[in-house]
């Protein structure tokens, strides 16, 4: 039996159709726009100024905060403007727009692709290059990293867990870095492993990448201490929660961090990040995307420069197929919908998803006919019926009571309704309205 | 280069695919094997019966929807199908074609449309009509044809008592169980599983309705929780009566293939709407069922309590919603 989480979860079709293309790296585009919030927390700070001469790897804005990360040029060139750009829902953000003219990288950065396996033997000197290199989580949560390795006083890590699970249908950037660059992320954990100071990581893989967890075993025998846990095929397995569920059998209380049962949570692609960053002195300027999609010519995975126009990378998958009718930033569970696809690939994108119109309208709501295939399919154990009737009153009390704060807005609930009702929608507006009144409460 | 004809929602990006239809569907299909049962051992009166009904039971919907409730009538989307299916097969096969109708129109118009249509109804509405045709036309309702196969009569069947019934009479005058269950008159367990019994149409064929409940598992329509224990509830509190004092109690197997046990666990129990939405609550809910069928039958007027045990839980099943919570994450 593979190990899994306990309860609810949906197994929506996997379609995973580019996971046997080789990673290709994506020429370098002619102009980038990198924006400056990248990063849950606060915008960071332009350091350089319209006119300037940048290099490929330069800090062009610091971290504003504790909450926050650096944001470097991902190429050579002349800093066009330092304005606001339409980002891809169609709002305005501020963002560094760089001319790029040649490919001429800071000295500092070693591009040999020679593994090295000679870490550091300092935790704050791992530490101080994680939050140089300007390393989010590369998963979509894009929280930052130097900070989740930092445990609040008096919690201490007991075990670190490496998310190669990519539970969400379609994206296959995480296996790709798995099989291409698996010697260099088994460095990166131990580099992460040293910064928490743990003796034990479990990389956790759903069992749909047979390959990569064969290899990955392959690379971790010489590791005792790094485990590599195959995982049944659920979603959503790829969230925090479940993920700790399945891999180390503790359940993080309701509201709590996973510190809280001793484990520290990171995407292999941060993994990968960090061994670059810390043995390779490179910031965070490029990344792997899968675009795919059932009429994309070519699905494939991409290494991108951070700041390249998503239309470039989909015309490097053989263009925007005609029948397009949503473009999607991440997987179709939890992804985005965009309106602008000249907007720039961030550290947070992991994938293009192109759907046709069949499979993007939703159709209209029916009445609840109490399934309870919803209940059944939560993985937090919520009623998504109740929280979205609850929430349709503006119930914000009942709400709080029923736990809406810990919905993880993984969408199982919408994607198993059988009248097409849009729950996670309203319990969306339920969870922000019921936070809002939490946090007024406190002050 | 903003797409205005790109298409925006918030996530998720995909559905299952399921529907309300591959559900209904789905507990029409469960309900073949049943029906194939019942026209073997009632003939044409099973068939004319069901018709009847469902018939009835899709123009009522229609024409409340339509004309008084002014919406677009959504009568394919197999509910008022199911509805209708499942009354008829909790009447006699002989029952007259007017009463059917009158309890189409209860169970719809009553038991379904005044609270609102699909989802919204308290109580099972196909128990409703059944039970206000029960109470309204006692002797009809309670003239079971005898299993007379194909070739059985629809207008003049001849009839007799079924099993339950039999046991209720004979112990009220006095006699043992175990005289009744030996008896030449009573049909055996295996007729019993088979269906070939006396009792409302659709209610005789344990197996056949067996055979749908693995159907309905196997698709994922309903869940083990409310039809498991409703069964395991029977056969304990029936064990421990009967070993208590088996000549005044059948033992378990009995009640368990007797009257509508088997089609209410499995179809009228697990109504969606009517059944409570958590795990926990589903058991607590057939639980309930369980005790109250057993203690009409062996305690109450009638000889067969499971539609009223399943509409008293239905009304608890708001209640049972409100406290019973779903195992939470942590």
């Amino acid at each position: 039996m593979l190990k899994t989480f306990k309860i609810g979860g949906v197994h929506p079709p996997e379609n995973k159709l580019s996971a046997s293309e080789n990673i290709q790296v994506l020429p370098v585009p002619e102009k980038v726009i990198i924006p400056l919030g990248q990063h849950i927390g606060a915008p960071a700070t332009p350091v350089v100024q319209k006119g300037d001469k940048v290099k490929a790897g330069q800090l062009i804005a610091q971290a504003a905060g504790f909450v926050s990360a650096n944001i470097h040029s991902s190429v050579s060139g002349t800093v066009l403007s330092i304005d606001s750009v339409t980002d891809a829902a169609g709002l305005s953000k501020p963002a560094i727009t760089i001319q790029v003219e040649g490919d001429e990288w800071i000295p500092e950065i070693d591009r040999s692709s020679k593994p090295e396996h000679q870490i550091p033997s300092s935790k704050e000197e791992i530490l101080k290059a994680i939050a140089a290199a300007g390393i989010v989580g590369m998963g979509g949560a894009t929280f930052p990293t130097q900070v989740k390795l930092t445990p609040p006083p008096g919690n201490k890590a007991e075990v670190l867990i490496i998310n190669g699970v990519e539970c969400e249908p379609y994206l296959t950037a995480d296996h790709r870095i798995l099989l291409e660059k698996g010697e260099e992320i088994l460095v990166g954990v131990q580099i992460l492993m040293k910064a928490i100071e743990v003796k034990r990581a479990i990389i956790g893989i759903e069992n749909n990448k047979k390959d990569a967890i064969a290899h990955l075993q392959q690379l971790a025998a010489k590791t005792p201490e790094i485990e590599i846990c195959p995982l049944k095929v659920r979603y959503p397995q790829g969230g925090e929660k479940q993920l700790i569920q399945a891999t180390i059998k503790r359940a993080v209380p309701s509201g709590a961090l996973p510190i809280a049962v001793g484990a520290v949570v990171q995407n292999v692609g941060t993994a990968l990040a960090v061994y670059e960053a810390v043995m390779k002195n490179k910031p965070l300027i490029e990344r792997v995307v899968t675009v795919t999609g059932k009429s994309v010519k070519k699905p494939g995975n991409f290494l991108c420069r951070i700041g390249t126009p998503i239309s470039q990378v989909i015309e490097a998958a053989g263009g925007l197929p005609e029948d397009t009718a949503k473009v999607i930033g991440g997987g179709p569970m939890m992804g985005r919908a965009m309106v602008n696809i000249d907007s720039p690939v961030m550290k947070g994108t992991s994938g293009i998803l192109l759907i046709n119109e069949r499979e993007a309208s939703r159709k209209p709501m029916r009445n609840c006919i109490r399934c309870s295939k919803c209940v059944s399919a939560c993985p937090m154990g919520l009623e998504p019926y109740l929280l979205m009737k609850l929430s349709q009153f503006n119930l914000l009390e009942r709400l709080e009571e029923e736990k809406v704060m810990d919905c993880i807005e993984c969408g199982s609930c919408s994607f198993t309704c059988p009248s097409d009702r849009p729950l996670l929608d309203y319990i969306r507006l339920g969870k922000a309205r019921t936070g809002a009144m939490i946090r007024s409460r406190k002050k | 280069m903003i797409m205005n004809k790109l298409l925006i929602s918030p996530s998720p990006h995909v559905h299952s695919g399921d529907t309300i239809e591959k559900n209904m569907y789905g507990v029409l299909i469960a309900l073949i094997p049943a029906f194939i049962c019942s026209v073997l051992f009632f003939g044409l009166g099973a068939i004319i019966v069901t018709l009847t009904s469902v018939v009835a039971c899709l123009f009522f919907e229609y024409v409340i929807q339509k004309f008084l409730l002014k919406q677009t009538p959504t009568i394919f989307d197999g509910s008022a199908l199911i509805t209708g299916v499942l009354l008829a097969f909790n009447v006699p096969s002989n029952l007259p074609w007017w009463i059917i109708v009158i309890g189409a129109l209860v169970a719809i118009g009553i038991g379904k449309m005044s609270f609102g249509g699909l989802g919204c109804n308290i109580f099972n509405p196909a128990l409703v009509g059944r039970v206000f045709l029960l109470i309204s036309f006692p002797v009809q309702m309670t003239t079971w044809p005898l299993a007379q196969g194909f070739a059985g009569s629809y207008i003049d069947a001849q009839t007799g008592a079924t099993p339950l019934a039999l046991l209720k009479e004979a112990v009220k005058t006095g006699q043992s169980v175990s005289d009744v269950l030996s008896a030449e008159s009573f049909v055996g367990y295996k007729n019993m599983l088979l269906g070939n019994m006396g009792g409302s149409l659709g209610e005789v064929a344990a197996l056949a309705l067996l055979i749908g409940f693995a159907y309905m598992l196997f698709r994922k329509i309903i869940t083990w929780h409310i039809p498991v224990s409703i069964f395991a509830t029977v056969i304990v509190f029936t064990g421990i009566l009967h070993l208590c004092n088996p000549d005044a109690y059948a033992d378990p197997l009995f009640h368990l293939l007797s009257g509508g046990l088997m089609l209410g666990a499995i179809f009228m129990a697990t109504d969606y709407v009517t059944s409570p939405m958590s795990h926990k609550g589903m058991i607590i809910y057939g639980v309930g069922i369980g005790i109250l069928t057993v203690v009409i039958r062996i305690f109450g007027a009638y000889p067969e309590g499971m539609s009223f045990a399943i509409l008293i839980m239905n009304a608890f099943t708001p209640l049972i919603n409100r406290y019973c919570k779903p195992v939470r994450f942590a």
